[in-house]
């Protein structure tokens, strides 16, 4: 009863600064005021009270909260067409429960297998290569004296990361060609030229080629930011204990990374099966479905390019559910194992 | 405000000068041979990412069948300018980089009023529901829709063919949100308490105090959106229909597809074309870019320090 009465005053005071006029309503005053009786009150009573004080906020986020709802939440929602039957111009959410049809589908078709083969080769391959190469490049650059010259190298190397995606894709394409320089090296020294964007073998290393041109400067970035919040005299007390260049680098620069590495490890691990999908759409063809078609691009010409709009969702939310199961065990793993963890 | 302006973790060249393993009074014979070494291999490295770069200015300015012969890699061989008259004598290449230059206006407009307002919000630490807030923004980072939910959406609102399937989907850059927010909740509260005490709502703190004391943070998102923008090719090359509403990088994209062998991708109105001259590539190519090299020097820093702002754990 009484903390029922205590909420309408307060309801009241609140009302008529706002009747008054913005100018005189003041927030701080208010905002003591409405904390002091708040804690004797229920959540759900405090509600109204805490909306009329921060209602300017809250007007802040209805058009956040509409992109959020409509352009990510809803085709959240519209997976569920993977178990319906969809009719283009229909319902976006599907008109008739199929069950696991598409499902099925998808595990008897044998080129779904190749391309998760393909998307699983490259992905690890990309992991295992590319991670480590920001790393020691960190530590190299660490190593520079003139900072000049260390300037001069970040500048250059962070460049690609600015490129458009199709740049890139238009980069390869030239270095690659049959007279392209890669190919006029390989002639220099006795080998033959090789038709590189049609031989699918060949298009694992021209991916992760490219993957490294564009990422490796610009992932030293965070690197660089760690190694400068190691504390100095863990140098100095490694030195006196006798330590040489190598082992103070190997046992506290690397710890004093360490936590910097796991965080960007488990994102990576998180993205590990979206497999660059924009740069194999521009590199590949036909002739390199073999080992460069992936789940994103199966998906993306049985979806958007025939119109199997069911099938296609049904492998990509398969595709999503396993990033989101890599990037919630590989987060839990190390915050028991090492205690880094993302959140 | 010292730790949370940008400018302040600028110069990483500068902190790393201090830090890193202790320089000895004498370096031991291993230790000079490795600088060398390794002095050299940056070289070498630089060398090689710039490269591609060069190559492609050099084939821009060389004629074509210097660069069907293989002739052309660092210096340019028949040298001319008549590709770029070609190039920018074409309409609809001039059409398209208008697009571009609309495209991205248009989306970093909305973008930044987005991200601005909604990782103001979420900074507030005694604002009740703050955590449902951030959570439904993080969760889009680690599961979305996917391709064809999105595409079959974009259908169905009548996007297709319009502004809005470009600029309205990709507004809002969770990274982007999540390094306004550690700036936002850096920012003096003495200053805000101060001009709440003088009168100044909401609205009046956020407009008059917050934004006008954020530029620099402000500049940083305008930049990584701009650039996002510039960049993007996918959502306009699946939405739209006709090769007058292309942004430049679709341009690019169906001039080297035309070129490769036996495209089946769903391909624009280059298809018609079954040959496209090397050189004619390769000076499309440096005109896209060059807003984004010319303007680069400047920029640099500020995406280095937006990125490191962002790396700060909430």
């Amino acid at each position: 009863m009484t903390a029922q009465k205590e909420t309408e005053t307060t309801v009241v005071a609140g009302g008529t600064g706002t009747a008054a006029g913005p100018e005189v309503e003041q927030a701080s005053p208010l905002t003591v005021k409405t904390t002091k009786t708040k804690t004797r009150l229920p959540r759900w009573k405090t509600l109204r009270r805490d909306i009329l004080r921060d209602w300017r906020l809250y007007s802040f986020v209805v058009l956040p909260l509409v992109f959020f709802g409509l352009f990510r939440y809803v085709p959240m929602l519209g997976n569920i067409i993977a178990f319906r039957r969809f009719r283009p111009g229909g319902s976006i959410f599907g008109d008739e429960w199929v069950g696991f049809h598409y499902v099925k589908m998808f595990i008897n078709d044998p080129t779904f297998w190749n391309v998760f083969r393909n998307t699983l080769f490259l992905g690890t391959l990309s992991l295992v290569v590319i991670f480590p190469l920001p790393i020691i490049l960190a530590l190299l650059l660490n190593e520079l004296r003139s900072r000049k010259f260390k300037r001069v190298v970040q500048t250059i190397s962070y460049l690609p990361h600015f490129m458009s995606i199709v740049i890139v894709a238009g980069i390869v394409f030239q270095l690659t060609s049959r007279n392209g320089t890669i190919n006029q090296l390989i002639e220099k020294f006795g080998g033959e030229a090789i038709p590189f964007m049609q031989l699918s073998e060949w298009f694992p290393a021209v991916y992760v080629g490219s993957e490294i041109w564009q990422t490796v400067g610009w992932g030293t970035i965070l690197y660089l930011a760690a190694l400068t919040t190691i504390d100095p005299q863990l140098y100095e007390a490694a030195r006196i204990d006798g330590a040489n260049r190598w082992q103070q680098t190997w046992h506290v620069t690397l710890p004093g990374i360490r936590p910097t590495m796991i965080v960007l490890l488990i994102l990576n691990i998180g993205t590990f099966m979206a497999v660059g999908f924009e740069k194999i759409l521009l590199l590949y063809n036909p002739l390199l479905y073999e080992r460069a078609d992936v789940i994103a691009t199966y998906l993306y010409r049985v979806g958007i390019v025939s119109s199997n709009f069911s099938y296609a969702t049904a492998i990509g939310l398969f595709e999503a559910l396993i990033g989101l199961t890599l990037i919630l065990s590989a987060n839990a793993i190390s915050r028991r194992a090492v205690g880094t963890s993302l959140w | 405000m010292v730790a949370t302006n940008p400018e302040s973790v600028t110069d990483i060249g500068e902190l790393i000068e201090q830090t890193g393993p202790s320089r000895g009074i004498k370096d031991t014979r291993g230790y000079r041979i490795f600088r060398w070494i390794n002095g050299t291999f940056l070289i070498v490295m630089m060398f090689v990412m710039i490269y591609p770069f060069i190559n492609l200015i050099a084939q821009a300015f060389s004629s074509e069948g210097y660069i069907n012969s293989g002739q052309v890699n660092l210096w340019p061989r028949g040298f001319n300018l008549d590709t770029f008259q070609v190039v920018m004598g074409n309409s609809m290449f001039w059409r398209n980089y208008g697009n571009t230059v609309i495209y991205t206006t248009v989306a970093t407009a909305i973008a930044m009023v987005l991200t601005t307002t909604y990782a103001y919000v979420i900074s507030r630490r005694n604002l009740r529901g703050r955590n449902f807030f951030i959570g439904i923004a993080v969760f889009t980072m680690f599961f979305n829709g996917g391709l064809i939910p999105n595409y079959v959406l974009i259908k169905s609102l009548g996007f297709t063919n319009t502004i809005w399937a470009i600029v309205l989907p990709q507004a809002i850059s969770v990274f982007n949100l999540l390094v306004m927010k550690s700036f936002f909740e850096n920012f003096p509260e003495e200053l805000e308490e101060a001009a709440a005490i003088d009168g100044l709502t909401t609205y009046g703190i956020f407009f008059r105090i917050v934004l006008p004391l954020s530029k620099a943070v402000l500049a940083t998102m305008v930049l990584f959106y701009a650039v996002a923008f510039w960049n993007s090719w996918f959502p306009a090359f699946l939405y739209m229909d006709s090769a007058e509403l292309y942004p430049v990088t679709v341009f690019l994209r169906n001039l080297l597809s035309a070129a490769t062998t036996a495209d089946s991708l769903q391909g624009g109105g280059a298809d018609n074309l079954t040959q496209v001259a090397s050189n004619v590539k390769a000076v499309t190519m440096v005109l896209t870019v060059l807003p984004i090299i010319c303007l680069y020097p400047f920029i640099q820093k500020y995406f280095v320090s937006g990125v490191m702002l962002g790396s700060v754990k909430q």
